[in-house]
C-alpha cells in the first residue's frame, strides 16, 4: 500500500443496496429512554 | 505530467477526523474507512477549498484517484433519488403496559409514567389484540419485536407474563418468532421475575444512572428519596443470574453529570458489563444540554473511548452500546435509510389500545393512528406515509451529513419536539451522534488493526 493511506475497511454499502432490504433486522429506536441504538450499531440478520 | 485536478465536490463525499493516534477517513457512500496521515489531510483540505495542489499533494491525489478506481474513495451514491421505502409492514410494537410508575424521575418524558394523561394499566385482552395485529400485519417478516414499556411495566407484570405466553403460543401458527424485551426502573425486579425472564429469553433494559449522588438526584421515589440502593441491589442480583447476556444497563446523563464517564466507571466497579448512556433530551430547565456543552461532551466521549480501548487491551473489556459498530458486516443500505421505522414498521399501543407512531408520540394527539380494534384508521394513512417518507434522502440536513448511513436520520420525536417537524432533526442530538460515531469508528479500526497484527 501507499505511504500516506492505509485501507482498514473496504465498505460495501453500495453493493448491499442490491442484496439487502429483507427487513428482518431489529428496529432501531434512537431515543434515550429505549434500548437506543444508531442503526450502524446493528447486526444484519442474514 | 498533467496536473491532477479533483473537484471540491469530491471532497464532500469524504469525512476525515482526528483520533488519538492520527487521522481517519470515511468514504461516506461506500462505508470504507482508511487511515491517513497529516499530509493527506492537508491535501484533502486543499481539494475541498479548490486550491492548487503542490507536488506532495499531487502525489497523494494520485493515490486517492487510484483508490477511487477500486471503489474505496469518492464513491457515488447510486441509490440517491431512487430509493423507495418498503411498504408499511408492521414488525415491531411497543406495548405501554402500564401508564404508571413507582418512581418520579425528574427527566422522564412520560411525565412520571402517566404520559400527561391518567394513570392506567393495559388489560390482557388489549395486549393480546396488539400481538394478533402484529402477527397479521407483518407480511414476510419473521422476527417480531415487542417491547414492554411504560411507565413501569413491572407494575403490570401479571399481564406481561400472560402476553408472553400468549405470544409464544400464537407465533407458531404464523411461523414467526416474537422477541420480547422489557425496560424497567428495577424497583420491582424480584428474583422471581429474574428467573421468569431468563426462562423465557426476554431481553431486559435496566435503568440506572451511575454514581449514587447522580442517580439519586434524578431517579427518586414519590417521597423524594433516591432509589439507588434498591435498584443497584436488584440489578446486581439480576445480572448474576442472567446467563444469556441479553440484559443491558442504560443510563441518562444530563447537564448535572456531563462527566458521565465517571458513572460508567462506577458501573464497571459494580460489575455491570453491558452499558449504554444517553443524553437526556430536554427543551428547558437545569438538566438541558446545549451547544455550549459540546466541546466538553466531545472530550468526555473520547475519554470513554480511550477507557474502552485500554480495558480491551488489558483483557477486561466492557460493552458500550454506541461503540458497537460492525464495519464489515453492518446493516444493508436500505436499512440505513429507513431508520427507526416509527409510524409504519413500529408503533406503540397505549393501555387503552390506541396506536401512535412510537412511545414518544403518545399523547401528541395529531399523531394518533388508530386503535387495536380498528387498526390504522384510513384517515391516518397520510401520517403513516409521512413517517415512511421521513428517510435520510428526504431530509435536507441529512442529505449532506457524513453520518447519514449510520444515524439514519435521527429521532422523529425529537425533531417534532424541537421543530414541530419530523423532517428537521434535533441538531444537538446530531452533533452528539457524530461525536459518538467518530469514537466508534476509531475503536473498530483499533480492533481490526489488532486482529491484523495479532
Ligand atoms: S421517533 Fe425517535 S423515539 Fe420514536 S422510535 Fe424513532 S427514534 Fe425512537
Ligand atoms: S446526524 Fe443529524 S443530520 Fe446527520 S443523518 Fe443523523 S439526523 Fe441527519
Amino acid at each position: 500500500m501507499t505511504k500516506h493511506i492505509q485501507v482498514v475497511f473496504k465498505g460495501k454499502l453500495q453493493e448491499s443496496a442490491k442484496s439487502g432490504g429483507c427487513g428482518n433486522c431489529q428496529s432501531s429506536c434512537q431515543s434515550a429512554c429505549k434500548t437506543s441504538c444508531t442503526v450502524g450499531n446493528q447486526a444484519c440478520e442474514k | 505530467m498533467e496536473k491532477i485536478h479533483i473537484a471540491p465536490a469530491e471532497a464532500a463525499k469524504l469525512h476525515w477526523f482526528a483520533v488519538p493516534d492520527g487521522w481517519l477517513l470515511l468514504d461516506v457512500n461506500s462505508g470504507s474507512v482508511l487511515r491517513v496521515d497529516e499530509a493527506t489531510v492537508a491535501c484533502l483540505e486543499k481539494i475541498a477549498a479548490g486550491e492548487e495542489l503542490d507536488q506532495e499533494a499531487e502525489e497523494i491525489a494520485a493515490e486517492l484517484l487510484a483508490l477511487k478506481e477500486q471503489g474505496l474513495m469518492f464513491s457515488d451514491d447510486a441509490y440517491l433519488g431512487q430509493y423507495e421505502p418498503p411498504e408499511p409492514v408492521l414488525k415491531s410494537l411497543c406495548l405501554n403496559i402500564c401508564h404508571d410508575c413507582d418512581l418520579r424521575c425528574k427527566y422522564c418524558f412520560a411525565s412520571t409514567g402517566s404520559f400527561g394523561g391518567r394513570r392506567s394499566m393495559m388489560s390482557f385482552e388489549t395486549g393480546a389484540k396488539a400481538l394478533d395485529m402484529v402477527l397479521a400485519n407483518s407480511g414476510g417478516r419473521k422476527f417480531l419485536e415487542v417491547d414492554f414499556f411504560g411507565g413501569e411495566p413491572l407494575l403490570n407484570i401479571g399481564v406481561v407474563k400472560r402476553l408472553v405466553a400468549y405470544g409464544r403460543e400464537r407465533e407458531k401458527a404464523f411461523g414467526k418468532t416474537f422477541r420480547f424485551t422489557f425496560t424497567t426502573n428495577c424497583v420491582g425486579l424480584t428474583p422471581e421475575i429474574a428467573a421468569w425472564a431468563e426462562e423465557n429469553n426476554i431481553s431486559v433494559v435496566l435503568s440506572h444512572d451511575g454514581r449514587p449522588e447522580v442517580h439519586d438526584r434524578q431517579r427518586v421515589f414519590p417521597n423524594g428519596r433516591g432509589s439507588y440502593d434498591v435498584v443497584t441491589k436488584n440489578i446486581q442480583y439480576f445480572l448474576a443470574h442472567n446467563t444469556r447476556g441479553n440484559a443491558i444497563v442504560r443510563g441518562t446523563y444530563t447537564a448535572y453529570n456531563k462527566d458521565f464517564c465517571e458513572d460508567i466507571k462506577h458501573w464497571l466497579e459494580l460489575g455491570f458489563p453491558r452499558l449504554s448512556m444517553e443524553p437526556a433530551v430536554e427543551t428547558d430547565g437545569p438538566r438541558k444540554l446545549t451547544e455550549a456543552d459540546l466541546p466538553g461532551l466531545k472530550e468526555e466521549y473520547w475519554r470513554l473511548a480511550r477507557l474502552y480501548q485500554e480495558r480491551r487491551e488489558a483483557g477486561k473489556p466492557f460493552d458500550f452500546f454506541h461503540f458497537r459498530l460492525d464495519l464489515s458486516h453492518g446493516p444493508c443500505l436500505p436499512k440505513r435509510l429507513t431508520g427507526c421505522g416509527a409510524g409504519y414498521e413500529y408503533m406503540v399501543v397505549t393501555p387503552e389500545g390506541e396506536l401512535y407512531p412510537c412511545h414518544q408520540f403518545v399523547g401528541r394527539e395529531a399523531y394518533k393512528l388508530g386503535t387495536v380494534d380498528e387498526g390504522v384508521w384510513p384517515e391516518a394513512k397520510d401520517i403513516v406515509e409521512k413517517f415512511r417518507q421521513a428517510h435520510v434522502y428526504n431530509k435536507a440536513s441529512c442529505r449532506g451529513c457524513w453520518a447519514r448511513f449510520f444515524c439514519s436520520g435521527g429521532c422523529h420525536a425529537n425533531a417534532d419536539l424541537f421543530h414541530h417537524d419530523i423532517m428537521q432533526p434535533y441538531e444537538l442530538g446530531c452533533q452528539i451522534s457524530r461525536i459518538r460515531l467518530e469514537c466508534a469508528i476509531w475503536l473498530a479500526v483499533k480492533q481490526k488493526e489488532a486482529e491484523i497484527c495479532g
